[in-house]
């Protein structure tokens, strides 16, 4: 494998880690030796199977005929006024099964084949990550089963009905604060006592390396499609800034991607602050957490000071995460992109207003992202492009209709 | 010299580790717990320390270790009540745990703790090799805290080797594929993976952990390799009040190949 080691700063490049999944201090693989010979066999063949030419052919393929890619860049006019900017939406919103979680999932279900293996697991938070995964599953014919903390599987219904329309078997996560640690946890203690025949589809750029990487690249067909989509509409391949919402951080890397070594774009991430960074209910990580290993990987981490990780809160199930993939830990500590609280209230009412001003109901998820065109001040002639990582249709409940 | 060498020394069959949370049932009934199992017959001693997310473990153990940690437990409530273990027992002492609180109490206070209060070996599942080699192994050395790896059926010959040689103690062979608590016997296909083990010539104890809860299981395990540890199957004990006498008693029964004391 060639190395990213910048000769210049002696670190590992941000995009993409070290082959020991370091990006800088953060990432590795800390899992117990149950889970050492898939994690490792796929360590060993990751790069190899995704930068072929077959799959290369079949991944781009099925984004295109299957997931509708290229999604389009939206110049949003209203929007744009409201913040005296420019305001650009990528729509992942309009992937096949309603957010970008699709891409990583075609693109490990492909890989899962290459390996050999028939049996699919994955974890939930929002449910999309898990409709996207048994989505991929019916379209491969093999067997799909999701976990899903039972907090979620409550507050997603719709999505939860659409994964078992498609076939999947939904395991309900009963420990913890039943959300998307928990079900992580399941997953995980699944593939352990599953070892031969079962792929995991993580569904963020979290887990021991290569997930980060893996979903990463996958993701990162988000900033190709952009910079293309940016050229031709306003003649620079470079916005001003990139926002997009951290769960795990998959939508983000996705879209900050190939825009990282490109120092002039600022690169923003919200995580979810639930009721406020200070109520002891936020799912903050990089705001509230300290350098710690949930999941394989050393990352941010909500945990007392004696370790224990600390149970998240946020509206959006698929925020509402103690942990952040390494890759945005890296980034941050080097300074290259800054991440913001953005509480369920602020969220709630930039969904609210991306209805009313550009007729699009954005995922609960998504809409934290939008709030930070509040926060953040920009120029007139800047250029701001937002991640519509997802659409709202699941989130009606919490909407509430009015 | 550090009680697990001094152990391995005198006895190198029909070794039994007993695993506990730390923390549970009561919350300061660890010392006592050691002390039961010391008398009762257990070879070595193994304290989990609780973590918030056990995703090695099954139910029975994230129950435990749940309880545990509601109750106050922590890695400093832990030394405390070890502090004066080495004048109640000599028995083997190895703490089991996730590395997360382990570092955050801080590697070096942790290794320099476990050699104040007399634990002799560290297992660390979710800590990898080449980390340890790194960032691990000269302090283990300087605390002298032997370091005990996992290895699985899945592991590869070449991959026990280079196990076996970091492990210094004895190596944990995990039975089945599965998380702590799980597996209803042994059958050959698992009996073969422990013969394979037994005939590698590793320099290191082999004893075989997960699922081991009756008399039969650990005679199975004792025929092929040198002991067997038991966690899950006790802890459903003493939430059932057993004695660890009893629970003890019944784990070996007369078969099982040299008996100590
Ligand atoms: C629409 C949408 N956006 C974002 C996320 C958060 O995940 P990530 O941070 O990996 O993009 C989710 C997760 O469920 C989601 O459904």
């Amino acid at each position: 494998m060639k190395s990213n080691t910048d000769t210049a700063t002696g670190f590992s490049s941000l995009r993409n880690p070290d082959e020991a999944g370091f990006y800088g201090p953060f990432g590795g693989a800390f899992v117990p030796e149950m889970l050492y010979p898939n994690v490792e066999e796929l360590r060993s063949k990751y790069l190899e199977i995704i930068g072929s030419e077959s799959f290369r052919r079949e991944f781009l393929n099925l984004l295109h005929d299957y997931a509708g890619r290229p999604t389009p860049l939206y110049f949003a006019k209203r929007l744009s006024e409201k913040y005296n900017t420019h305001v650009y939406l990528k729509r992942e919103d309009l992937c096949h099964t309603g957010a970008h979680k699709i891409n990583n999932t075609i693109g490990q279900i492909l890989l899962a084949r290459h390996l050999g293996k028939h049996r699919i697991i994955a974890e939930t938070g929002a449910g999309q990550h898990g409709v996207a995964t048994a989505t991929v599953c019916a379209l491969m014919g093999m067997e799909c089963v999701v976990y899903m903390g039972a907090l979620d599987i409550r507050r997603q219904a719709p999505n939860v009905a659409r994964m078992r329309m498609l076939g999947a078997t939904v395991v309900p996560a009963t420990s913890g604060n039943q959300t998307l640690k928990d079900a992580t946890n399941e997953a995980i203690r699944d593939w352990i006592c599953n070892p031969t025949d079962t792929h995991y589809i993580i569904g963020s750029v979290v887990g021991p390396h290569p997930y980060p990487d893996l979903v990463a690249r996958l993701q990162s067909v988000i900033s190709e499609e952009m910079r293309r989509q940016l050229a031709e509409k306003t003649g620079r391949e470079t916005p001003t800034a990139i926002l997009a919402c951290v769960g795990g951080g998959s939508n983000a890397a996705g879209a900050f991607y190939h825009f990282i070594e490109e120092q002039g774009v600022k690169l923003y991430g919200a995580e979810a602050a639930g009721h406020g960074i200070h109520t002891g209910e936020t799912a903050a990580t990089i705001a509230l957490g300290k350098a710690g290993i949930l999941h394989g990987s050393l990352s941010m981490l909500m945990q007392t000071s004696d370790g224990q990780v600390v149970e998240p809160y946020s509206i959006s199930a698929g925020l509402d995460y103690p942990g952040v993939g390494p890759m945005h830990a890296a980034l941050v500590h080097f300074g290259r992109a800054t991440y913001l609280p953005v509480s369920d209230e602020q969220a709630l009412k930039s969904a609210h207003q991306l209805a009313r001003l550009e007729g699009i109901i954005p995922a609960l998820e998504s809409a934290h992202a939008l709030a930070l065109l509040e926060e953040l001040s920009f120029g007139k002639s800047d250029e701001v492009v937002v991640c519509l990582s997802g659409r709202g249709d699941k989130d009606m409940g919490a909407y509430g209709g009015s | 010299m550090n009680n697990l060498k001094k152990l391995f020394n005198q006895k190198n069959s029909g070794l039994l580790a007993v695993y506990f949370t730390a923390g549970y049932p009561e919350i300061d009934g660890t010392a006592d717990t050691i002390v039961q199992l010391a008398k009762a017959g257990a070879d070595i001693v193994e304290v989990g320390m609780p973590f918030s997310d056990p995703l090695a473990d099954g139910p029975t153990i994230q129950q435990s270790s749940k309880k545990a940690l509601e109750q106050g437990m922590s890695i400093g409530r832990l030394f405390g009540q070890l502090a004066g273990i080495r004048a109640r027992t000599q028995v083997p002492l190895v703490l089991m745990g996730y590395l997360n609180p382990v570092l955050q109490f801080g590697l070096q206070r942790f290794c320099k703790q476990c050699r104040e209060v007399g634990v002799d070996g560290l297992i660390l599942p979710d800590m990898p090799l080449q980390w340890h080699e790194h960032n691990c192994k000269s302090l283990f050395e300087e605390y002298d805290l032997g370091s005990i790896f996992l290895v699985t059926p899945q592991t590869s010959g070449e991959r026990i080797r280079q196990l076996d040689e970091a492990s210094n103690g004895f190596l944990y062979a995990v039975s089945t594929s599965s998380t702590t608590g799980g597996n209803r016997g042994f059958g050959p296909e698992q009996q073969a993976y422990f013969q394979r083990l037994a005939n590698m010539n590793l320099k290191n104890p082999v004893l075989a952990g997960f699922g081991i809860s009756t008399h039969e299981d650990f005679s199975t395990v004792c025929r092929h390799l040198n002991g067997g540890v038991v966690g899950s199957a006790f802890i459903r004990s003493q939430e059932q009040g057993i004695a660890a006498r009893e629970f003890i008693g019944n784990l070996r029964l007369p078969d099982v190949p040299n008996l100590s004391d």
